[in-house]
């Protein structure tokens, strides 16, 4: 067993496409292959539907969740943050990432708790980082940071460093 | 008869359960763990972890620096094996930039990452006799940790935050000081470990105490995305140095131990045997390895320093030093995932690059957040004292848990 070829990637990519097509018409919106992974953006309503149907269907069944993590894109208009699942087969040791988008006005995807119960600390590091709400969660409140502070630390508007410091200059540095 | 003696007062109608708080710093936890237990008598009923306690925004902290200043972050996820975490950050770029390695390189690269999986190994195996009450096999073995900290030292001058390596390669040849404490340890870590295994492993009372605790059934594990030897212990085979092999995996013979009941005494098992496959496997590349080769990195002269007296004779070389020194080089934009085996699961590094001087965005797949999340469901219905050895069977590491 080895990590897959290019023409393996582009198999399973061209595979899991015309799988999801059959089974939700017009759910896959994008696809690319970046390096060893096909990367699959799908609509945000139909989220759980996709994830359920790649875990169960008998061929493609990615039974493994790998990880997941919020995204945030200020500059997209109406897709400024996003959720990336990473799923894996085991036996077959595939792999594949899907990915959804959606404006910071409609912040909420179901859970993924009933497929993996491993999703719940990843979906509350998502909403502890990003806002990203999960609906049904059983427990949604912030993991990492403190239960009290008032912001996202992960969204791209959150600066780093304390804004109001004026003793750094580091517009020479390409920063 | 005393007033206090008189003992015929009625049980309580409805069940009282006592709250008991452990941690964040408790001596029996190794690290700053809390968890609320709601506890009837000695068993407990239910528990509720909180983490992040050591939270120090690695993720964020990346989104501002240069990829090569990033290696210093990745040390300090699971610090007890920080070369493995190293490792996996450089191939994480080098996939990014299609670097090509040569052969020798990752040799040593496998060298390196196996003897912090062993030293791993040996904080995790000796700490669980300790928490068991032997506290004797952990005063030996802890020793030939420290025999692999003095091998990091030769190599890289750090001990626990070893920042080992650069993107590339290594930073230098290692000197001959390093080859020789390897051939030492080699020499006189295996009847070491026999020993250690000889007090532990066929002891009645160890057995007894960890057989049928802290247990999870394979199905259970999968459900919580575990992976390393917790997920092994259950009985799966996935290990990423056969199922993705990465810096030469393919090349070397090895077997991935299984355990059967995924408990304790599985994970103390699993553990063991994977340190005499370590072993095993630096013994094949050691073999193979050129120890006079001058060649100690890939030809990526954007993220491998020129050595200093280039820097001051010849113009290109001082062009990449200041291009590195400042962190201007070009990056591809893409976006890539590569995992490695780390000593406790898969450590998984997503990386977003737009180009730019820094990673878009980073995250760190831990293997430890995502199992630990099983230990309420592990722990209930079992005594305060198995739930101190799941924990530390579990290899739950602080600084990866809260990055």
């Amino acid at each position: 067993m080895a990590t897959a070829t290019a023409e393996q990637v582009q198999q399973l990519h061209d595979l899991i496409v015309s799988k999801l097509e059959a089974k939700i018409p017009g759910v896959v919106l994008h696809t690319e292959i970046q390096y060893d992974f096909p990367v699959f953006e799908v609509n945000k309503a139909k989220i759980y539907q996709v994830l359920e149907f790649l875990k169960t269907d008998p061929v493609l069944s990615f039974e493994f969740l790998t990880t997941m993590c919020g995204l945030h894109y200020p500059d997209n208009s109406a897709k400024e943050f996003g959720m990336m699942y990473q799923l894996h087969n085991l036996p077959k040791n595939t792999r594949i990432r899907i990915k959804t988008f959606f404006p910071a006005s409609a912040m909420e995807l179901p859970t993924m708790i009933p497929l993996w119960a491993g999703a719940n600390w990843m979906e509350r590091e998502a909403f502890d980082f990003f806002g990203i709400t999960f609906k049904d969660h059983p427990n949604l409140k912030r993991i990492l940071n403190m239960e009290d502070i008032t912001f996202f630390p992960l969204r791209k508007d959150f600066p780093l460093e304390d804004p109001t410091r004026d003793d750094k200059n580091d517009s020479m540095f390409g920063r | 008869m005393n007033e206090h003696l008189n003992n015929d007062t009625a049980a309580p109608e409805e069940k009282v359960y006592t709250t008991l708080n452990l941690g964040p710093t408790h001596p029996a936890t190794h690290g700053i763990f809390q968890n609320v237990l709601k506890m009837d008598g000695e068993i407990i009923v239910d528990a509720e972890p909180t983490i992040g306690y050591i939270h120090r925004a690695f993720e964020k902290l990346a989104e501002r620096r240069p990829f090569n200043q990033i290696t210093p972050i990745t040390d300090r996820l699971n610090y007890c094996s920080s070369p493995i975490n190293n490792m996996g950050w450089h191939m994480t770029v080098e996939k990014l930039i299609n670097a090509e390695i040569p052969k020798n390189v990752q040799y040593m690269r496998v060298v390196i990452m196996e003897l912090a999986r062993i030293a791993d190994h040996i904080i995790c195996n000796s700490v669980i006799g300790v928490d068991t009450g032997a506290l004797t096999g952990f005063t030996y073995i802890f020793q030939w940790r420290e025999k692999i900290y003095e091998i990091y030292e030769e190599i890289c001058g750090a001990r626990l935050t070893t920042n080992i390596g650069r993107i590339g390669g290594f930073e230098r040849m290692w000197p001959e000081k390093a080859w020789q404490r390897i051939d030492d340890f080699m020499k006189e870590f295996p009847k070491e470990l026999k020993q250690f295994e000889d007090l532990l492993m066929r002891n009645r009372i160890f057995m007894d105490r960890t057989i049928n605790a802290g247990g999870i059934n394979a199905e259970r594990a999968l459900q919580y995305s575990f992976t390393g030897p917790n997920l092994r212990a259950t009985g799966i085979d996935y290990d990423v140095r056969v199922m993705n092999p990465y810096s030469s995996y393919e090349d070397f013979d090895f077997v991935i131990p299984v355990g059967t009941s995924g408990d304790v005494y599985d994970r103390f098992m699993v553990r063991q045997q994977e340190m005499w496959e370590s072993l095993s496997i630096i013994r094949q590349a050691l073999k193979n390895i050129d120890r006079k080769s001058t060649v100690f990195h890939g030809d990526v002269p954007e993220f491998c320093l020129p050595a200093k007296e280039e820097v001051y004779n010849n113009m290109e070389a001082l062009i990449y030093h200041f291009k590195i020194v400042m962190g201007e080089t070009d990056i591809p934009v893409g976006e890539v995932y590569h995992q490695v085996e780390g000593a406790n699961g898969e450590l998984g590094f997503y990386l977003i690059s737009d180009g730019g001087r820094t990673p878009y965005r980073l995250h760190f797949r831990r293997p430890c957040f995502i199992y630990y999340q099983s230990y309420p469901e592990i722990i209930k219905g079992g005594m305060l004292s198995d739930a101190i050895l799941a924990m530390s069977s579990m290899n739950v590491i602080a600084g990866e848990l809260d990055a």
